[in-house]
């Protein structure tokens, strides 16, 4: 089993290695990244938005839905913390945290254990 | 209950150097334009400012940042960033574009305010979420 770990591993970066061969060059004007919308991007962001950093400009204008989308994930990784980590009131009423329920007895996920 | 590193020189360093953090990071929020930095940068650094105080001052800093306003201010943010959004849906624009935001007046101008905006936004979105994170772990979201 170990064997065919290892041979996977090696067949799985072998295959990657060949795979690079087709990757552009680095800093390649031809290459697909600088020959699409970026070329409009640089030589556009500051008669377009008055913005002399075109990284903020690009950011924020053109790709805007994107960092909205962004600050979105963001708002929504802090209210699922707050869902996993809030203290919870259980059936009798009483208020457990989180570190609490641990420590009573090892009662565990199940919520009703501490009554 | 959020427990306090009990420290002389914590507590000394921490008082002078909030104030600084705070100010550095209002100023990498709203010179995105010209620097390198914009509002998840400087929200990151607000954050910290906040836990640098929650860590040294303990329950004292609840008087001056409670801890439900995290999620209040990462609310207000998205909400701001998404009505700026749809400023522009309202004139005749696209989702996001500036230039339509406020008729009557230049759109160049309005896309560079447009984009002042939104890192702003970005920036309360992202000290209130880190701060909310920040609290839930220590506090069990009840304060």
């Amino acid at each position: 089993m170990r064997l065919l770990g290892v041979i996977l591993i090696a067949l799985v970066a072998g295959f990657l290695m060949w795979a690079t061969r087709d990757l552009p060059l680095r800093g390649d004007p031809e290459s697909p990244a600088s020959t699409h919308v970026s070329v409009y991007y640089i030589e556009n962001a500051l008669q377009d938005s008055n913005t002399p950093n075109m990284v903020t400009a690009v950011l924020a204008d053109y790709r805007g839905f994107d960092t909205f989308g962004e600050a979105v994930v963001v708002v929504a990784a802090a209210l699922s913390c707050l869902l996993i980590l809030l203290r919870r009131r259980d059936d009798i009423g009483q208020v457990t945290g989180g570190r609490d329920r641990g420590a009573a007895g090892g009662a565990g996920p199940d919520r009703g254990g501490d009554a | 209950m959020t427990s306090r590193y009990e420290s002389l020189f914590l507590d000394v360093v921490s008082r002078a150097i909030v104030p600084l953090i705070q100010i550095f990071a209002l100023y990498v929020v709203t010179h995105g334009h010209y620097d390198p930095g914009g509002g998840f940068q400087g929200g990151v650094m607000l954050a910290a400012s906040i836990i640098l105080l929650r860590i040294s001052q303990g329950e004292e800093s609840f008087k001056r940042f409670p801890p439900s306003a995290g999620l209040y201010l990462a609310g207000f943010g998205a909400l701001a960033f998404a009505l700026l959004g749809f400023m522009s849906v309202v004139f005749g624009g696209n989702f996001l574009e500036y230039g339509y935001a406020v008729p009557g007046m230049d759109g160049v101008e309005l896309r560079y305010w447009g984009i002042f905006f939104a890192e702003v936004f970005i920036g309360f979105l992202v000290w209130g979420a880190l701060v909310a994170i920040y609290d839930a772990l220590t506090t069990g979201g009840s304060g």
